[in-house]
């Protein structure tokens, strides 16, 4: 029986020592009316079986050429890192609530949350949340409790800010009366600009709890962080930065932004050591300043001492968390990301801030080199210009949908579909392309061909 | 048995309050209260001006292992907040009564005072809760 | 008496091992040298990055040494209530990593996921049939998120009847925290209902609050008391004749797997916790997953997306297909690696495994039960048969020796024994909710039982080395009052 490691004396022996003839005896409380047996489930199989199955599978979807980001992207991962990851002490340990039997876990912890600190520049971090949409949604929470003074449930949420990401939001914060106000990017750079919040004010001291301002933002370019921090807290708003924690190598730490900096910092940490595995498990970082450290949720790890004065590390602050305050909880989180939390220590351990600028620079120059590539197709276009980190949109001249069907026919995941979802006529055909540091000059080269003889094949049938 | 001193009233929800020359109530948590939640980490207090009704939750009294609402006794502003507790929240453990007072408020009407529990009463359900 | 195999001094943080000055390895990319800093000038980073600079090897080191002052399943027994710390089936691991699964883009064509997402469909198929609910939508990234979907989709059952008096949910007193917090989170208020005697929910509570206010009530069964609600049906029809819904909270699906199925007692909607029933790994504290089960009335309120199938192959459904589903609850389709995982276990143990499961679950837990009566311990429910967990009270110990739980649970890790849960439930106090799972072995738990009755003879003769210890591990007790009142959360920033 697998994982059952009871012998048949074994059993005869409990059952006996419990005083019943069988284990059905033992489920003598249940009525008996409720009882029913599995249908429609295989029966077991051995490993050797389900691998040969799970392979088939596996080699069925391959490992195509990707060019999709989107809050998901494509890195090296060093080979160390899921070695020591899923090693059982980590990989099979559990919460650390009892922390002398947990050391191992809490330090990991306490060296991810000082890391992500360091990354955004901000005072503190918890020890991660499920993933950036839902950490974007605590963020919201947050900032709502926190900035009691502005009496308002009022958020103002760009349109430059991933539409699935403001759908994870909507659908955790609708029912706390919190209202996500959209803000129009300008068309011409895909990017906010103070003249558009300017106008979402009915007036100048109309009162909003936070401004949520992403970077990069979902089309890739890069949004002026010090202009609209400012422009928020001079409105007594917080800002809630919302960032690529691999750009943070090469752009300003949302705790440097404008004048006195975020207060929130929130974002996806996939991107350091964790597979895309179809999206998930993920990892979502929330850091910010230390006047907001009581409103942070989910969990965090301090440092402090034992009895005899040695130093260690122990869950704090969780007077706060759910299984403490019950209905009064600051959230419903449960968990943090445990394992991934330790994957992005590993992560950063291992490549350090060398590696990571390094990293980063790879992905910006690369980046640059499709984009020239892509330049030299006159049937494309760049609607928002070219100042970005490694995403970018192209306009392409024949539908979105034939051109990713087609290059998924040439096993390349082409980018992803962010052409606006309005009902006007004019389907504007947008397509957000990531190239990371993974990318060799050949693969570039060999996209940038396939992608102009498939708009050219699709433009020939869509003629005839 | 814990101190309860009798000059002081008090609420269901562990709160004790004494009235002031002035006509203003200086309110905290009781000697039974600090004791049942252990060693105090962190206060949140109300920001002065702020204004609560009767049973509102005006300020979190946190401990390692529970965070506690304190309840406001009555209708009224909060006048002045004790800002020692931000250093040294242990103050209301050590004395509940005198240095690790909350806050003090001025009530909107006077007799409101008068509805609150006295010393006996607050000692009986003291008593009752323990069993 | 464990001991530690390492030497138990403290490890340095990372931070302390690191050198500005060390270049980097050959684990970033191959530049060219010096490369500027390409984006626009004005965005660019001037602060310093502040991230250790240290030797391949000497990370490696450090992160293993780490690893080796945890506990773990793979190392230790872990008798947690409520937790499921059951064996994760290494072979899940290996497989869920096979480049075709680990290195998919969750965006990649539907044409070139075919392989995913059928694994993801049979999950879906595997989850419904064995909770008896209509439809699974595999999402939500842990329990607590399952939940949240859970009573959102109550609330918006009731909103879309235009059904708006319905203000509270009412939850068992007994019941685990994130049952009331999520009730706030939708919007609504608690009601708690008291527990008698015998572990069972008072009816007749029950009876005198449910009315038209009543949106919905949230349960375990078996309860967090380790004891079968009895009542259930009866609770079933009650709340669902005041036009409620019934959550079920699937933290202890351990226990009746195979025997009964949820759908059948009443709920509406269900959560399951993978990472327990379904042994996905705990990982020192998450990821989870905790995908739900819906019935009929509650199937267009469904979170997205859902893998579906037809003739031509699998294909997702989204806002369009569902246009009154609650929404996304992340931003792709869930903790897929984990989901993986948990299909993975679902086709080693089939159908047959799957009834043994609760069968060994609960043979185990009686068995500790019986044996743990016998030499002298108290139990909260003495009555009751033990489902897959059950709880025992130290409260006479507590007080005549002066040893809390909390003691008991400190000395039981010198033993290399990671204690059974003691926060929880609230009810009972000084207690220990103790789950030994199915893949414990009889001598496993033999001598955990020796291990609790040595230890009760401590309490009894030197109570010291239950109120000082532990005294074998990593560290001795911590001062968590200074942690929290002196916090210091980050190496970078010390106040």
């Amino acid at each position: 029986m697998p994982y059952i490691p009871h012998t048949s004396n074994d059993l005869v022996q409990m059952l006996r020592t419990i005083g019943v003839d069988s284990i059905e005896d033992l489920f003598d409380e249940i009525p008996k009316d409720l009882r029913s047996k599995l249908q429609n489930i295989p029966l077991g199989q051995s490993e050797m079986a389900v691998q040969q199955q799970l392979f088939a599978k596996s080699l069925q979807d391959g490992t195509p050429l990707c060019f999709a980001g989107g809050g998901a992207y494509e890195h090296y991962i060093p080979a160390a890192l899921w070695e020591i990851a899923t090693r059982g002490e980590f990989y099979s340990a559990y919460t650390p609530y009892q922390a002398e039997a947990s050391q191992g876990t809490l330090q990991v912890i306490y060296e991810y949350q000082s890391m992500i600190a360091s990354l955004t520049a901000m005072d503190v971090s918890n020890a991660s949340l499920y993933d950036g949409a839902s950490g974007l949604a605590e963020a919201v929470l947050m900032a709502v409790r926190a900035n009691r003074k502005a009496k308002s449930k009022r958020i103002l949420m760009p349109e430059s800010v991933s539409p699935v990401y403001r759908q994870v939001v909507e659908t955790i914060v609708k029912n706390q009366g919190i209202t996500l106000e959209l803000v129009p990017y300008n068309q011409r750079t895909g990017t906010i600009q103070v003249e558009q919040l300017d106008a979402q004010l009915s007036k100048p001291d109309d009162a909003f709890a936070a401004l949520i301002i992403p970077q990069p933002n979902y089309f890739g370019s890069l949004e002026e962080v010090h202009q609209l921090t400012d422009w928020a807290h001079r409105h007594k708003a917080l800002v809630i930065a919302q960032v690529n924690p691999i750009s943070l190598a090469l752009l300003e730490a949302p705790g440097n932004w404008g004048e006195h900096g975020a207060d929130i910092a929130v974002g996806e940490a996939q991107a350091l050591g964790i597979p895309l595995s179809s999206g998930g498990p993920y990892i979502g970082f929330l850091a910010c300043k230390q006047k907001l450290v009581r409103q942070l949720p989910g969990r965090i790890v301090g440092r402090t001492v034992d009895l005899e004065g040695k130093t260690g590390f122990t869950l704090t602050l969780q007077a706060r968390e759910q299984h403490i305050r019950r209905s009064k909880a600051t959230s419903n989180i449960c968990t943090n990301q445990g394992l991934m939390a330790t994957a992005v220590t590993l992560y950063l351990a291992f490549l350090g801030r060398d590696g990571l600028q390094k990293v980063a620079t790879t992905c910006a120059l690369n980046t640059q080199t499709l984009m020239h590539l892509l330049e030299q197709n006159s049937d494309l276009s760049f609607p928002f210009g070219q100042g970005v980190f490694h995403e970018f949109v192209i306009q392409l001249p024949v539908s979105i949908d034939k051109v990713l069907s087609y290059l998924a026919q040439e096993d390349i995941v082409g980018g992803i579909d962010v052409s606006p979802r309005k009902s006007s006529t004019e389907q504007k055909n947008w397509l957000l392309i990531c190239v990371t540091e993974t990318k060799t000059e050949e693969e570039l080269q060999f996209f940038a061909d396939t992608l102009r003889s498939i708009c050219q094949q699709i433009s020939r049938e869509e003629s005839s | 048995m814990s101190n309860i001193p009798p000059e002081l009233k008090y609420t269901a929800s562990h709160e004790w309050i004494r009235t002031e020359e002035d006509g203003s109530l200086t309110v905290g948590i009781t000697e039974h209260a600090q004791g049942l939640l252990g060693d105090m980490v962190f206060v949140e207090l109300p920001d002065i001006g702020d204004e609560f009704e009767a049973e509102q939750d005006c300020a979190v009294v946190e401990s390692v292992k529970a965070a506690s609402d304190i309840y406001c006794p009555i209708e009224g502003e909060i006048i002045a907040v004790n800002e020692d507790l931000e250093d040294s929240p242990e103050l209301i453990n050590v004395n509940s009564y005198h240095e690790g007072w909350l806050f003090r408020i001025q009530p909107l009407k006077a007799e409101h005072v008068d509805n609150l529990m006295n010393a006996e009463d607050y000692a009986e359900l003291v008593e009752s809760e323990a069993h | 008496m464990s001991k530690r195999i390492i030497d138990q001094n403290a490890e340095p943080l990372i931070f302390e091992l690191s050198d500005q000055t060390r270049q980097s390895s050959s684990l970033a990319p191959k530049t060219g040298s010096e490369q500027k800093n390409p984006l626009a000038s004005h965005l660019q980073r001037k602060s310093t990055l502040d991230l250790p600079q240290v030797g391949e090897l000497q990370v490696l080191r450090h992160y293993t040494r780490l690893s080796q002052k945890n506990f773990s399943i793979d190392t230790h027994f872990y008798p947690l209530g409520s937790c499921t710390m059951k064996y994760n089936p290494r072979v899940c691991n290996t497989l869920a990593q096979l480049p075709g699964f680990s290195t998919r883009h969750p965006m990649a064509h539907s044409s070139m996921s075919q392989g995913i997402m059928s694994c993801l469909f049979d999950l879906q198929t595997i989850l419904k049939e064995a909770t008896g609910m209509q439809q699974v939508s595999l999402t939500p990234m842990a329990g607590a998120q399952g939940e949240f979907a859970g009573v959102a989709m109550i609330r918006a059952y009731h909103d879309h009847n235009q059904d708006t008096l319905r203000s509270e949910i009412i939850v068992p007193d007994a019941a685990h925290g994130t049952n009331p917090a999520t009730a706030v989170m939708c919007g609504y208020t608690v009601k708690e209902i008291p527990t008698n005697d015998q572990g069972d929910i008072d009816i007749q509570a029950l009876e005198k609050i449910i009315g038209p206010q009543t949106a919905g009530i949230m349960l375990t069964n078996p309860s967090t008391l380790g004891v079968f609600e009895r009542d259930i049906k009866h609770i079933a029809k009650l709340i669902h004749q005041a036009g409620g819904l019934l959550y079920y909270d699937g933290a202890n699906l351990n226990a009746i797997l195979g025997k009964v199925k949820p759908g059948d007692m009443g709920f509406d909607v269900i959560h399951m916790n993978l990472h327990k029933t379904f042994s996905t790994p705990h990982g020192g504290g998450g990821p989870g997953a905790g995908p739900i089960g819906v019935s009929k009335r509650l199937q267009p309120f469904i979170p997205i997306p859902i893998v579906a199938h037809n003739e031509q192959g699998y294909y997702w459904l989204s806002e369009d297909d569902l246009p009154l589903s609650i929404g996304r609850l992340s931003a792709w389709m869930g903790n897929v690696g984990i989901l993986l995982r948990a299909y993975i276990y679902a086709l080693l143990l089939g159908r047959d495994g799957m009834e043994r499961v609760a069968d060994y679950a609960t043979l185990n837990a009686n068995y500790l039960f019986k044996r743990l009566v016998a030499a002298d311990f108290e139990m909260a429910f003495p009555k009751r048969r033990a489902s897959h967990e059950f709880i025992l009270t130290l409260r006479k110990e507590a007080k005549s020796y002066g040893t809390s739980a909390m003691d008991f649970a400190k000395r039981l890790l010198d033993y290399g024994y990671h204690a059974p849960t003691t926060y929880f439930p609230l009810l009972v106090p000084e207690c220990f909710l103790i789950e030994p799972t199915e893949t414990e072995s009889m001598a496993d738990l033999d001598a955990f039982i020796e291990t609790l009755i040595k230890i009760k003879t401590e309490a009894k003769d030197s109570p010291d080395l239950l109120k000082e210890a532990p005294f074998e591990l990593p560290v001795r007790r911590l001062d968590d009052v200074k942690a929290a009142r002196e916090l210091d959360l980050n190496f970078y920033h010390q106040e």
